[in-house]
């Protein structure tokens, strides 16, 4: 345990700050108020590294590291917010824009939405890239919730919140690459899940208009988390 | 299983060896199975039966003897007569004519250059022994080095000798082999692994089948005494579904292995256990990606991991972990009997032994070779490949598989080693080679063809990889069918800098390879599809006047 507390300096964008030695670039980041994008990162949730919203310069290296799982070192210099990140940062956005639907004006989440927020804070104005559109379907049989496969940016938060945080292993990913999708339970109905608690965690940490509440119309469903950091904060005193 | 022990086993064997006037091995791997290999040795096995030669003459399925494209193959020993496309009804001739000439229509001249040149390390049993008998690769001083590193030699002594000899990695990368192994050699946990990476999936390429097929007691000895050299009593061989016969025979070798206690607990009388089990991969490119090789042993669906940790620190359910190829350990019992300074007399500098590649492609030679670091590429293609077929012209040399890119004509007499191919914008890769003829077109051919490769095998974890391989099929696919204008090509141009630099692991990094090198030796190609289309637009807006 005496190493993992260990304090670590570091500079991130120039500026020197000091880190427990078990943080991430993002968790230091966060707490000295610098932005970072993320979109399959959340807090209290096991981190991913797939959207590579942020991806961070390490001075020494020529790879660009995902900050939500690279932990700090004695002495790193990272660059946050360099020409070269912003400029990957907003083409990995287009990318995602342009592989599903997310028009935003027919979405129950417009206005709520993490994606729609990382674009505009990020300052994209156009996806350069062909729209793919792939066939989605909407999975409406569930008796509370609905997913829209069109929405999905496969940031994989529900598959991880509901292994995770509610144990019950509904949600998983079926397929490779382009193809890959979400699914519940052996890829059926998601109201047909013998599994699903019908708990909504998926439903609230779902950044976009994918997972929501039925009855939402366009704008009105809004995602609350709260209840992950105190979950969180419960297994720790328990551990 | 003490050291005499294993001697006399050898001795044994060899006696009996001694005691035939003729040995003669069928190849006996998966490529001549495929070309009646099986039937050949049953109606030689009958031919000996019909002409009472039982006592004199024996048969024997051996490995890959390399010439894959004139299989089945046969080879006479001790005569050391090689025979080549030897159908299951040349068997009577072959044995009426063992006491007498060589039956001259079916005999290859074992002077040609393809043979010659060849240097053998991990292939030096290949051909010469039956992979299912233990006593057979025992002969050939099979498992005297793990012997020798159990009884002499400390942990730290092995790992400097791996370290001298300057192996590096026969994956692809060639990382330092000596350095990794230290780096888990020195990890501190209780428990630790050694995981044999034979998840080979590049198109084109058979090595690591080739040699699990031929020689699997090669591997089994060589990550027994990196278990002993690193601290690790554990092993796991992670074998792609796709090659049933190398994991049957590995299946059978592990048994024989453990029932000699050359595998097992307390191996020759001593503390050191190390246990083998086998893991099969369901066929997924992106497994061979050490994480995700990891996640896919765990039981996980096989998705790769941001790295750092790397596995030598946080590997198998956590613990300190060591991964090679299927090359690398076949290397390590040659070094430990021969010595480091051996080795690290053949090849290069910076890279040392030798490399086994796989030739396939618009070449005579279709096959399997293992040739010293530092041999020309021209030296590969037209001394041991034969040149490429009657009528057709060079184009380029793919090497690498989907990481890799491709070699054009101008850089053929460049040595072949780590870094003068990544100089040219390719890379070694695991050893495959895809000769291309003139005729080829390098957009759809090759480029378009790699990335669908990839594309396909994402496993759609990270954004880059997942969409920008598929976007950057679609704008292939438009170039490749004329329709394509200058900013779809520098769409693409630019979708190769982003996924090679943001994607997760090695599979998206390395996807763009083969479009930059075809974009750089051969731009002709794209530029001609974008003519056509140009014409083509042309041409429509002329008829509409």
């Amino acid at each position: 345990m005496a190493s993992r507390t260990k304090v670590k300096t570091l500079t991130i964008d120039g500026k020197r700050v000091g880190a427990r030695g078990d943080a991430t670039i993002l968790e230091v980041a966060r707490e000295h108020d610098v932005y970072i994008p993320t979109l399959c990162f959340l807090e209290g949730l096991r981190p991913n590294g797939g959207c590579r919203m942020c991806i961070v310069e390490i001075e020494g290296s020529n790879k660009l590291q995902p900050s939500c799982v690279t932990q700090v070192y004695e002495g790193m210099e990272v660059h946050t917010d360099s020409e070269r990140i912003q400029n990957y940062r907003k083409k990995i956005l287009q990318l995602i824009f342009s592989e599903r639907n997310h028009v935003c004006s027919v979405c129950v989440s417009n206005g709520n939405c993490e994606l729609q927020d990382t674009a505009q804070k990020l300052g994209m104005d156009h996806v350069e890239y062909p729209y793919l559109y792939p066939h989605m379907e909407v999975d409406a049989t569930h008796d509370r919730f609905a997913v829209d496969h069109n929405r999905c940016i496969m940031c994989t938060r529900c598959v991880r919140v509901c292994e995770g945080v509610e144990g019950a292993y509904t949600w998983d990913i079926a397929n490779r690459g382009i193809n890959a999708k979400v699914i519940t339970d052996l890829n059926q109905d998601w109201g047909d899940s013998e599994t699903c608690t019908s708990c909504g965690k998926c439903v609230q940490v779902c950044p976009t208009g994918a997972l929501f509440e039925k009855g939402k119309a366009v704008a009105e469903m809004k995602k609350t988390r709260q209840f992950l950091p105190y979950l969180s904060v419960m297994r720790e005193e328990e551990e | 299983m003490t050291r005499e022990e294993l001697q006399e086993i050898a001795e044994n064997e060899l006696e009996a060896r001694e005691e035939l006037d003729h040995l003669i091995f069928v190849c006996n791997a998966a490529s001549c199975q495929s070309s009646q290999g099986l039937q050949l040795i049953e109606s030689l096995k009958s031919g000996i039966e019909e002409k009472e030669l039982g006592d004199t003459v024996e048969v024997k399925g051996a490995g890959c003897m390399g010439l894959c494209a004139a299989g089945p193959l046969v080879l006479i020993e001790p005569d050391g007569i090689l025979y080549t496309q030897v159908k299951p009804e040349d068997a009577g001739e072959i044995l009426n004519h063992l006491e007498s000439e060589a039956v001259e229509r079916l005999k290859t001249d074992l002077e040609m250059p393809f043979f010659g040149k060849q240097v053998k390390i991990v292939l030096e049993n290949s051909g010469k022994i039956d992979p299912e008998k233990i006593e057979d690769y025992i002969a050939m001083e099979g498992y005297t080095a793990l012997n020798r590193v159990i009884t002499e030699m400390s942990p730290g002594e092995v790992i400097d000798v791996i370290s001298d000899s300057g192996l590096r990695g026969r994956g692809g990368a060639g990382y330092p082999t000596g350095l990794k192994w230290s780096t888990v050699g020195i990890a501190e946990d209780v428990q630790k692994y050694v995981v044999c990476n034979a998840d080979e999936g590049d198109p084109g390429a058979f090595m690591d089948r080739s040699v699990l097929e031929s020689d699997p007691h090669r591997v089994l000895e060589g990550m027994a005494i990196a278990g002993y050299a690193v601290g690790a009593d554990k092993g796991y061989i992670y074998v792609r579904a796709e090659y049933p016969l190398a994991i049957e025979r590995l299946r059978e070798a592990i048994k024989r292995a453990r029932r000699l206690n050359l595998l097992g607990n307390n191996i020759f009388g001593s503390q050191f256990s190390f246990n083998l089990e086998i893991r099969l991969g369901a066929g997924a490119f992106v497994c061979g990606e050490e994480t995700a090789l990891l996640a896919s042993i765990e039981g996980r669906q096989g998705r790769p991991r941001p790295r750092p940790p790397y596995p030598a620190e946080y590997g198998l359910w956590g613990h300190p972990t060591l991964i090679n190829n299927v090359e690398t350990f076949a290397n390590v019992a040659p070094i430990i009997r021969n010595g480091a300074e051996w080795f690290a007399s053949i090849g290069t500098e910076n890279s040392k032994g030798t490399k086994v590649f796989a030739m396939a492609g618009s070449i005579n030679n279709t096959g399997l070779i293992e040739v010293p670091m530092g041999i020309t590429l021209r030296d590969i293609i037209y001394d041991l490949g034969g040149g490429l077929p009657e009528d057709l012209k060079f184009k380029a040399v793919q090497t690498g598989g989907p990481s890799g890119g491709c070699v054009p004509e101008e850089h053929l007499d460049m040595p072949v080693d780590y870094e003068s191919l990544k100089e040219v914008g390719t890379m070694m890769g695991s050893g495959g080679m895809i000769v291309v003829d003139a005729s080829s077109d390098m957009v759809s051919d090759v480029a378009k063809y790699f990335v669908e490769f990839c594309k396909s095998e994402s496993c759609g974890k990270c954004v880059p990889c997942r969409v920008g391989t598929a976007q950057m099929y679609d704008l292939l696919d438009k170039i490749s069918k004329d329709e394509a204008t200058q900013r779809d090509l520098d769409l693409l141009v630019d979708l190769c800098d982003v996924v090679r630099n943001t994607s997760l692991c090695g599979l998206g990094q390395a996807a763009p390879q083969p479009v930059l090198s075809t974009l750089e030796y051969f731009k002709e190609d794209y530029d001609a599809h974008l003519q056509k289309a140009t014409d083509k637009l042309t041409h429509a807006v002329q008829r509409e006047e």
